[in-house]
């Protein structure tokens, strides 16, 4: 027998990284079912083409630097990283663009920082938004909702990764897009004259919306995150519409539902903001670190030129993240409280 | 009924109290030697009054104690002292310390004892200086001399003296063994602190996941009819906690840096209580403590009193220790017990378990991974710090920001690390941060002593020199001013006065 010499605690939990890597993926799975029941499978096809390029690009970099590549791709956060990029990308995008997306996600948003954990602001908000501002046309090609086009079938769609003329380029505005471009309609005439806006958030957008809904619910059930950041985004964009809704002129910005069933917003409120490497730190921090991206999406979206804006209200705010950091700390045991 | 308040954070590790059968209590047997460190408590070790080859006698005093900060050794049994000399002791550094060392003779003969009758008029003084006398040190873990925490100064008003009953690290049964067997000693034990302390009240915690030691101090308070508080709470680690359980039971916090008394409390272990009881009126010594003996390599785990000083070695014996290839030996629980490096180590004050765990059943730490600051550890934290920040500055080195996120006020309880997915030896980070945080203010203290040094000494050479100077200054204005007075040239004055040697020298020769 020899003793073995180790320090406290001896006891340890459960909870892995893999796990809670698990947990935001399995968590998509509703608000991919629903993207793809309404758009067809361009965004499945998205996100197993850019998983595969992502592992292959982790893995070639994690051997470059010397680190084992199996120890990090185990961990799963790489597949959240690039999933995440796969479903804010339009539906049907083509292989270069995915590829693209995700080599920057990748390696400009982490691995220059120095991997997993040390990349100050969101992987897949970097891939997103350098992909936005190089490529506009490919990136604002959202597909129309079944019902208003026809669905393509899912061998197409991986023929049309490396063949964009399988499937005819039919494209749609997505409701945030016409609401952005409307100059003299009143919102329900809007509403009413456009196919793509009825319902609450548009066709397929509302729903979209309440499955990644439902998907975070399930995650902060699970408590991969604390409820702080989502429910301040989502609070401080619905009072940011509430005050830029003035009942529907053809100026407003759009109804608080709208703005919360619409776009990027239960997506981004669970499953981007929630980031925890690249957020504020504290309960107290992550509130406000969640309302001022709530207010900035709403500022862009109202008064910006991109119809959503989800990505550069994040990047904006893990620029902040340390500094709400460094006047958020909470108050540690016996300090502040006098006695009494 | 009492508000019971609630931390932050917390966890709730697997309690596995069961395994070593709390409630159940037997003596293990006295062994051929026994090795009493002359440090089993905090502050400056006892000093040796015993030769080598002194027979001795159970409750012998065998060093006493050097100065406030410390307590003296006595002998648990009857026997010959073989050695005063280094041995291998139980602490993290797994140093050796100066230890005496006992031939037992089997006879555990004991000196007649004799405790004082009346307590309840004795002077307080003299209480405490039997408290002292006795040896007790906190028997909760830290091993605080307990006569000092009884004399929390006249500017403290206590208020309430709490007995924290609450065991909160896992498996660890001997407090509650303790609580369920001996709640009578326990209650007046209490009653005696209370007295020291001029406490107006008297408030025993205990966590709700031991109701038979709960019953057996609520039956023994209502039997001595005293006016004592019995408060339970839920089980979560770590309430047992000094900071915690005055939080749980009282809604407030000890002052950064401060001690209980500062708000009106002095907080003991049940084990202490009882120490305490026996030392006023038994005129006992300590020399005895309950240690669990547990985890899944013991075939037989259980409670016992152990002579202080028994090797560690002999009682993992007596609870027929299986053990693996590569064994791990615990003492304390599994939080915040460190491994023993060295089995022939002894019991000491605060050996209040040892814990062998098979490799399943704690298995040992996973390689780390990066830190994705999910939060966990700062949900965990009983301190509300942010540990994903301090092992972030912790790592930089950074001591401006470390101290900016209050490493000092960490209590090592390593909930933080319990929980990190990245399965990050966290605590290990701080005690390391901290260990440097010290040195670097040693060598500060240091190079501040040799600066005011070598000012002093600045200061003071300069000093003489203008005292040379004024000296030099005041003779030559005396000079002239008698040669003013008398008209006398002082220069040709010397000059002649060397010539007339000089030809009186020459006329001698």
């Amino acid at each position: 027998m020899s003793l073995l010499k180790v320090t406290s605690p001896h006891a340890a939990g459960q909870n892995r990284v893999a796990l809670v890597m698990r947990d935001v993926l399995f968590a998509t799975v509703p608000g991919v079912l629903v993207l793809t029941g309404y758009f067809g499978p361009g965004t499945l096809v998205n996100i197993v083409f850019g998983g595969l390029i992502a592992v292959a690009c982790e893995y070639a970099v994690t051997r470059w630097r010397g680190r084992d590549p199996m120890l990090a791709i185990s961990d799963l956060s790489i597949l959240v990283t690039s999933t995440l990029l796969c479903i804010a990308l339009p539906p049907y995008a083509p292989w270069w663009l995915i590829t693209i997306g995700v080599l920057t996600a990748v390696l400009l948003g982490k691995h220059v920082f120095g991997g997993l954990g040390y990349n100050p602001f969101n992987p897949a908000m970097v891939g997103y938004v350098v992909l936005l501002i190089s490529f506009p046309v490919q990136m604002s090609a959202w597909a129309p909702p079944r019902g208003l086009a026809e669905v393509p079938g899912l061998s197409e769609t991986f023929l049309h990764l490396f063949a964009p003329e399988t499937i005819d380029a039919v494209t749609a505005a997505t409701p945030l897009d016409l609401l952005r471009q409307n100059t003299g309609l009143l919102f329900d005439d809007l509403m009413s004259t456009s196919p793509e806006l009825s319902g609450w958030g548009g066709i397929g957008w509302f729903e979209v919306n309440l499955a990644f809904l439902i998907g975070g619910l399930w995650l902060l059930y699970r408590r991969i995150f604390t409820w702080h950041a989502p429910v301040a985004m989502i609070m401080a964009l619905a009072i940011c519409a509430l005050m830029g809704y003035d009942g529907g002129s053809s100026e407003s910005g759009g109804s608080p539902l709208f703005h919360l069933f619409s776009g990027a917003t239960m997506f981004a409120a669970f499953f981007i903001i929630t980031d925890p490497v690249s957020s504020a730190v504290s309960n107290k921090g992550r509130l406000i670190f969640g309302a001022l991206i709530g207010v900035v999406i709403y500022l862009i979206r109202a008064l910006g030129n991109y119809p959503d804006a989800v990505a550069f209200a994040v990047l904006i705010l893990n620029f902040c993240a340390p500094f709400i950091d460094h006047y958020t700390q909470p108050r540690v045991y016996g300090t502040g409280r006098p006695a009494s | 009924m009492r508000t019971i308040h609630d931390i932050h954070g917390g966890i709730h590790p697997p309690e596995r109290k069961s395994l070593s059968r709390p409630g159940h209590l037997s003596d293990a047997p006295i062994p051929d030697e026994l090795i009493l460190p002359l440090r089993q408590h905090l502050g400056v070790p006892a000093k040796p009054i015993v030769n080598v080859g002194d027979s001795v006698k159970g409750g012998q005093v065998l060093a006493e104690a050097q100065g406030v900060m410390s307590v003296p050794v006595h002998a648990p049994t009857s026997g010959v002292v073989t050695a005063i000399e280094l041995r291998p002791i139980a602490h993290a550094s797994g140093l050796e310390d100066h230890c005496i060392v006992i031939k037992t003779d089997g006879l555990d003969q004991w000196l007649t004892l004799s405790g004082i009758g009346n307590w309840h008029e004795a002077d307080a003084a003299a209480l405490v200086e039997r408290v002292r006398d006795a040896g007790i040190a906190g028997m909760g873990g830290a091993g605080f001399p307990t006569a000092v925490k009884l004399n929390p100064g006249p500017t403290r008003e206590i208020e309430t003296l709490l007995v924290n009953g609450t065991e909160c690290e896992p498996y660890i049964t001997a407090d509650d063994t303790l609580m369920q067997c001996h709640a009578e000693e326990l209650i007046v034990g209490a009653q005696i602190l209370a007295r020291i302390v001029s406490a107006k009240a008297i408030l025993i915690g205990i966590e709700d996941n031991k109701p038979d030691a709960i019953r057996r101090v609520a039956a023994a308070i209502d039997a001595s009819g005293a006016d004592i508080e019995l408060a339970t709470f839920p089980t979560k680690y770590p309430s047992g906690g000094e900071k915690q359980i005055i939080e749980i039971l009282t809604g407030q916090q000890v002052p950064s840096g401060g001690i209980p008394a500062d708000i009106g409390l002095v907080c003991v272990n049940p084990g202490t209580a009882v120490a305490a009881k026996r030392a006023i009126i038994d005129g006992e010594p300590l020399t005895h403590r309950i240690v669990t003996l547990t985890g899944e390599a013991l075939a037989n785990p259980q409670n016992v009193v152990a002579c202080l000083g028994t090797p560690i070695t002999a009682l993992l014996e007596h609870a027929k220790l299986v053990a693996e290839d590569q064994q791990r030996v615990i003492h304390g629980g599994p939080m915040m017990g460190f491994a023993v490096s060295n089995l022939a180590a002894p019991v000491t004050k605060i050996t209040n378990c040892l814990l062998t765990p098979t490799a399943k059943e704690l298995p040992l730490p996973e390689p780390a991974k990066p830190c994705i600051r999910c939060g966990h550890c700062a949900e965990a934290c009983p301190a509300s710090l942010l540990p994903q920040q301090l092992y972030w500055f912790a790592r930089a080195k950074d001591q401006d920001q470390l101290a900016e996120h209050r490493l000092f006020d960490c209590i090592e309880c390593g909930a933080c690390a319990y929980v990190c997915p990245s399965q990050i030896p966290l605590v290990q980070y701080y005690r390391a941060a901290k260990g440097q945080i010290r040195d670097s203010e040693q060598e500060k203290q240091r190079s501040d002593n040799s600066r005011e040094r070598f000012e002093a000494r600045q200061a003071r050479l300069e000093a003489e020199a203008a005292a040379r100077e004024a000296k030099r200054a005041a003779r030559k204005a005396a000079a002239q001013s008698k040669a003013a007075e008398e008209g006398e040239d002082p220069i040709q004055a010397a000059i002649e006065r060397a010539k007339a040697k000089k030809a009186e020298q020459e006329s001698a020769s």
